[in-house]
């Protein structure tokens, strides 16, 4: 059996970068807030706990896809308020900005539970050792903190990097043109639904296969200098 | 914020939190029945007893919901096979559709929720079951697998969660569940920051009863008394 693409291998081609893009650029930004998160939830401060326990729990309730909804149908108005602030013609939010906000929030909410743990699981006398040392605050947690914490998060880390690959395929739902999207277009002149479809199934297979395979290699780095505990 | 548009819309929100909760049940349980045979032989020592299960779960697991939810929806209507068979008139239809995927993708999940607290029980109680006469059936039915289903029942109750999630992706086969209810609302009103708020409060909601749920459940099998700690 050869498989038949009908000339749409390069559209597909191109969605797969596209979904690669939108997937590295939600992974920044969750990162990002949920280093946030987890500073904000492991602070002293009552507010910024309080803060942070409900952006994680408030966003890990409610389903991706209707983040991803919300944020592109919802910031319609927002964005020509901000445009006539602004002076602007129009200011619009795209698809793969909408997509970014609302998949790096989802990943941000998830991942602040991660990094919490990660940050717990620093033994509190490394901390010490850098206030002994006469480090500041944001020192301590630059040097001592973060590069540990890497180790620690990035099981963690990794698991919903998966997560938010497949997470991608949402954004079809507002028109980027990832493979999801490029698979519906090419069905609708092919009318081979279940050929495209699967292509799309692998296309994700394949993508998850090879972050697996960075993830192990970035785990090996992160680790070198530990023992591996039989297992 | 208009009160008074989400006021008078929520009781069609509440028709499509039905169906959400319809979805996710039948989901969640038949996944289950379903995961209860693969996780025992994804667990079991013999590499060909594991390899089947493996790629189900591997490819289920590999590749997005919504991809798997066409695959079933609008893929299967490309063979005159499933066209012209018996059971055409439920793959047709996007309610018994949703269910078939979203069974499949959970008990993929499921099974390895499964294998996980399988491994996980102590190899000196099943050798002790074995040591009174069990045989290894017996063992599996009356040893393990309940020991095995305290321990997995917190995975299970994130997984349970994350189907109630995940459901709402039954509203890109028009479905109208609370996301689908939702869109439609809002194709009519067109006040989406009012109705989508409306319909995380609903979704929010229910994961609170469903995790308040769980715990009672766990304090019913005594789960805590279960971890050996």
């Amino acid at each position: 059996m050869t498989l038949d693409l009908y000339g749409f291998g390069p559209a597909l081609a191109a969605g797969t970068l596209m979904t690669i893009k939108l997937a590295l650029s939600a992974l920044s930004l969750g990162l990002v807030l949920g280093l946030l998160g987890a500073l904000a939830k492991t602070s002293p401060y009552k507010p910024l706990q309080w803060l942070g326990g409900t952006y994680s729990t408030l966003v890990r309730g409610v389903p991706e896809l209707l983040w991803v909804l919300l944020i592109y149908f919802g910031t319609v108005q927002l964005m020509r308020n901000l445009a006539d602030l602004l002076g602007i013609e129009s200011l619009e939010l795209n698809a793969f900005a909408a997509g970014t906000i609302a998949l790096g929030l989802c990943f941000g909410a998830y991942a602040t539970e991660v990094f919490r743990g990660a940050i717990l699981a620093i033994p509190r006398g490394h901390r010490e050792a850098g206030q002994a040392l006469g480090l500041s605050k944001p020192r301590i947690f630059w040097r001592l903190i973060l590069p540990q914490m890497w180790r620690i998060a990035l099981p963690g880390l990794g698991n919903l990097f998966m997560i938010l690959m497949k997470d991608t395929a949402l954004v079809s739902v507002i028109g980027l043109e990832e493979i999801m999207r490029r698979s519906q277009i090419a069905v609708t002149s092919s009318k081979e639904p279940f050929t495209f479809f699967l292509v799309a199934a692998f296309i994700y297979l394949g993508l998850t296969i090879l972050a697996m395979i960075g993830l192990y290699f970035l785990e090996k780095r992160s680790s070198r200098g530990f023992i591996r505990s039989a297992g | 914020m208009n009160w008074e548009i989400i006021i008078k819309w929520l009781p069609r929100l509440a028709e499509g939190a039905v169906l959400t909760l319809e979805l996710v049940a039948f989901a969640v349980i038949a996944g289950l029945i379903l995961a209860i045979p693969m996780g025992i032989a994804r667990a079991s020592r013999h590499w060909y007893v594991r390899a089947l299960p493996y790629g189900y779960i591997f490819f289920f697991r590999g590749t997005p919901l919504l991809v798997q939810l066409f695959l079933v929806y609008y893929g299967l209507a490309q063979f005159d096979a499933v066209r012209e068979g018996p059971l055409w008139p439920y793959l047709r239809s996007p309610y018994w559709c949703a269910i078939l995927t979203m069974t499949l993708h959970t008990a993929a999940y499921i099974a390895e929720i499964l294998r996980g607290a399988i491994q996980a029980v102590p190899p000196g109680e099943i050798e002790a079951a074995r040591a009174l006469g069990m045989s290894r059936a017996q063992a599996m039915f009356y040893i393990i697998l309940p020991r095995a289903a305290r321990i997995g029942l917190p995975a299970y109750s994130n997984e349970v969660i994350l189907m109630l999630k995940a459901s709402s992706l039954a509203s890109t086969v028009t479905l109208l569940e609370l996301t689908g209810m939702a869109r439609t609302i809002i194709a009519r009103t067109y006040l989406p920051v009012e109705i989508f708020f409306a319909a995380g409060l609903f979704y929010l909601a229910i994961a609170f009863v469903l995790v308040r749920g769980f715990r009672v459940l766990e304090g019913w099998l005594r789960v805590d008394a279960c971890q050996g700690r």
